[in-house]
């Protein structure tokens, strides 16, 4: 049994009001978040077994579209989930979108002139391994104008969205590629307010993990809540 | 120099996005034979034991206008207040009763809907019980930290009123932004949450 969650340092998370996003301005709330230590009703959550993934979940070079695939830069993306006391996180459920290699979206409200790819749907899941390593194959996406300022980009980028063992832990984050000029000039990368934040949602290149003459591969970790150890029923000094 | 503590910082937020649709609700935006069904979308089946309510609301923003593109996603305790998680300590819960459920808001009007059953009451970690409740979370374009909030019951008034966290809100007002209003639509309880992230009656939102 473990005790209440690690209090979420907001300093390092974007605020919710970041007006350089436009969209934030009017979804974000202007009263203070109410305080609260979690109860069994954040320590809990959702589970997901194996049993809800096919063979080609994770494999979005393959699973839409048929018999053909994808086009574009193979690449594995492949890391682990851990807490921030540094634990695994085994039987995390993770979902990811992108856009294809030319930077279009599978969506009906997508307008960008960049062509859909046939064999390319843009979604995928998996669920971490007993040491909270999960890996999938894609194509690199590309990158992809907005309408925010009247030329504005996002860097090429990957959406993850992440259950824990606890509905304290929910998670929706972006990764980004190594390297990458347009990432410093995001909007929506600069609601991170620490560069240091914005470092760890990177991915690096990772030449050892390629597969020759196949893909290429990138390595993203991913960091959830932690827990206290030790809880006293009403003395919550133990950590 | 101290010594270190080592802990890692968790991963920054990031907005989801006006696509987050693609990677959770595949098949409602027309990605179909990836996988075979969206996750979330039932929360009860026929075995399921309590009371069938059905959660609906729309969420606004602070022009007052619908936001179309959110995603909700819900977690609750099961009619006799067990969570169905393997981190539930106190029993075991609902075979039948999946506990969580998710819904992209209507691209129209912003309105969603689920049905599912009225919670039992969960106590605290030092013994205070809490009223009925669910939890709510609420992700969309313009949200670079999912929104967390709670649905209260009207109907469940005396407890209420001695909810722990309910009685943390300072303003008696904005308690009643958590409390959902109750009405019957053939033979069942209706809840109305209406979620509105600014402005007039306000959301409140929670740092847990």
């Amino acid at each position: 049994m473990s005790g209440s969650y690690f209090q979420r340092d907001r300093d390092w998370h974007p605020p919710a009001l970041t007006p350089t996003y436009k969209t934030s301005v009017l979804r974000s709330p202007r009263h203070a978040l109410l305080s609260m230590p979690t109860t069994p009703s954040e320590e809990t959550g959702p589970v997901f077994g194996h049993d809800i993934l096919g063979p080609l979940d994770n494999d979005l070079i393959r699973n839409f579209g048929g018999d053909g695939e994808a086009i574009g830069q193979r690449i594995v993306v492949y890391g682990r989930v851990l807490d921030e006391t540094g634990r695994p996180v085994p039987g995390a459920l993770l979902e990811f979108w992108q856009a294809n290699a030319g930077g279009r979206y599978r969506h009906k409200k997508e307008g960008y002139r960049a062509a859909l790819d046939p064999n390319f749907g843009g979604c995928g899941r998996a669920i971490t391994d007993a040491e909270g390593a999960y890996a999938f194959r894609t194509v690199k996406p590309g990158a992809y104008p907005w309408p925010n300022g009247v030329n504005d980009w996002r860097p090429a980028h990957i959406h993850f969205s992440v259950f824990g063992h606890a509905f304290a832990q929910r998670l929706v984050t972006q990764m980004y590629f190594e390297g990458d000029p347009m990432i410093w000039q995001c909007p929506i990368v600069k609601t991170i307010p620490d560069r240091a934040a914005i470092e760890r949602l990177v991915a690096a290149l990772d030449r050892n993990a390629t597969i020759p003459m196949d893909s290429l591969a990138y390595k993203f970790d991913i960091v959830l809540r932690g827990r206290r150890s030790t809880p006293f029923e009403n003395r919550m000094e133990g950590n | 120099m101290v010594q270190p503590l080592h802990y890692l910082k968790e991963s920054p937020s990031q907005t989801a996005g006006p696509y987050v649709h693609i990677g959770t609700n595949p098949n409602w935006v027309e990605i179909t034979g990836v996988w075979t069904a969206d996750l979330g979308l039932v929360l009860v089946g026929p075995d399921t034991k309590g009371e069938r309510i059905v959660i609906e609301g729309r969420v606004t923003d602070g022009a007052g206008a619908p936001v179309r593109d959110a995603l909700i996603e819900i977690w609750q305790a099961d009619a006799a207040g067990l969570h169905p998680s393997p981190e539930e300590t106190r029993g075991a819960a609902d075979p039948a009763f999946a506990g969580w459920g998710r819904q992209p808001v209507s691209d129209t009007d912003g309105t969603y809907r689920f049905e599912t059953i009225r919670p039992g009451a969960v106590p605290m970690r030092d013994g205070r019980l809490q009223a009925p409740h669910i939890t709510v979370w609420i992700v969309a374009r313009g949200i670079n930290l999912g929104l967390h909030t709670r649905l209260y019951f009207a109907d469940e008034a005396a407890a209420n009123a001695r909810d722990p966290l309910l009685l943390r809100i300072p303003e008696p007002e904005r308690r009643e932004t958590l409390i959902a209003p109750r009405h019957e639509r053939e033979g069942r309880a209706v809840f109305t949450f209406d979620i509105r992230l600014q402005g007039e009656r306000e959301t409140v939102f929670l740092d847990i």
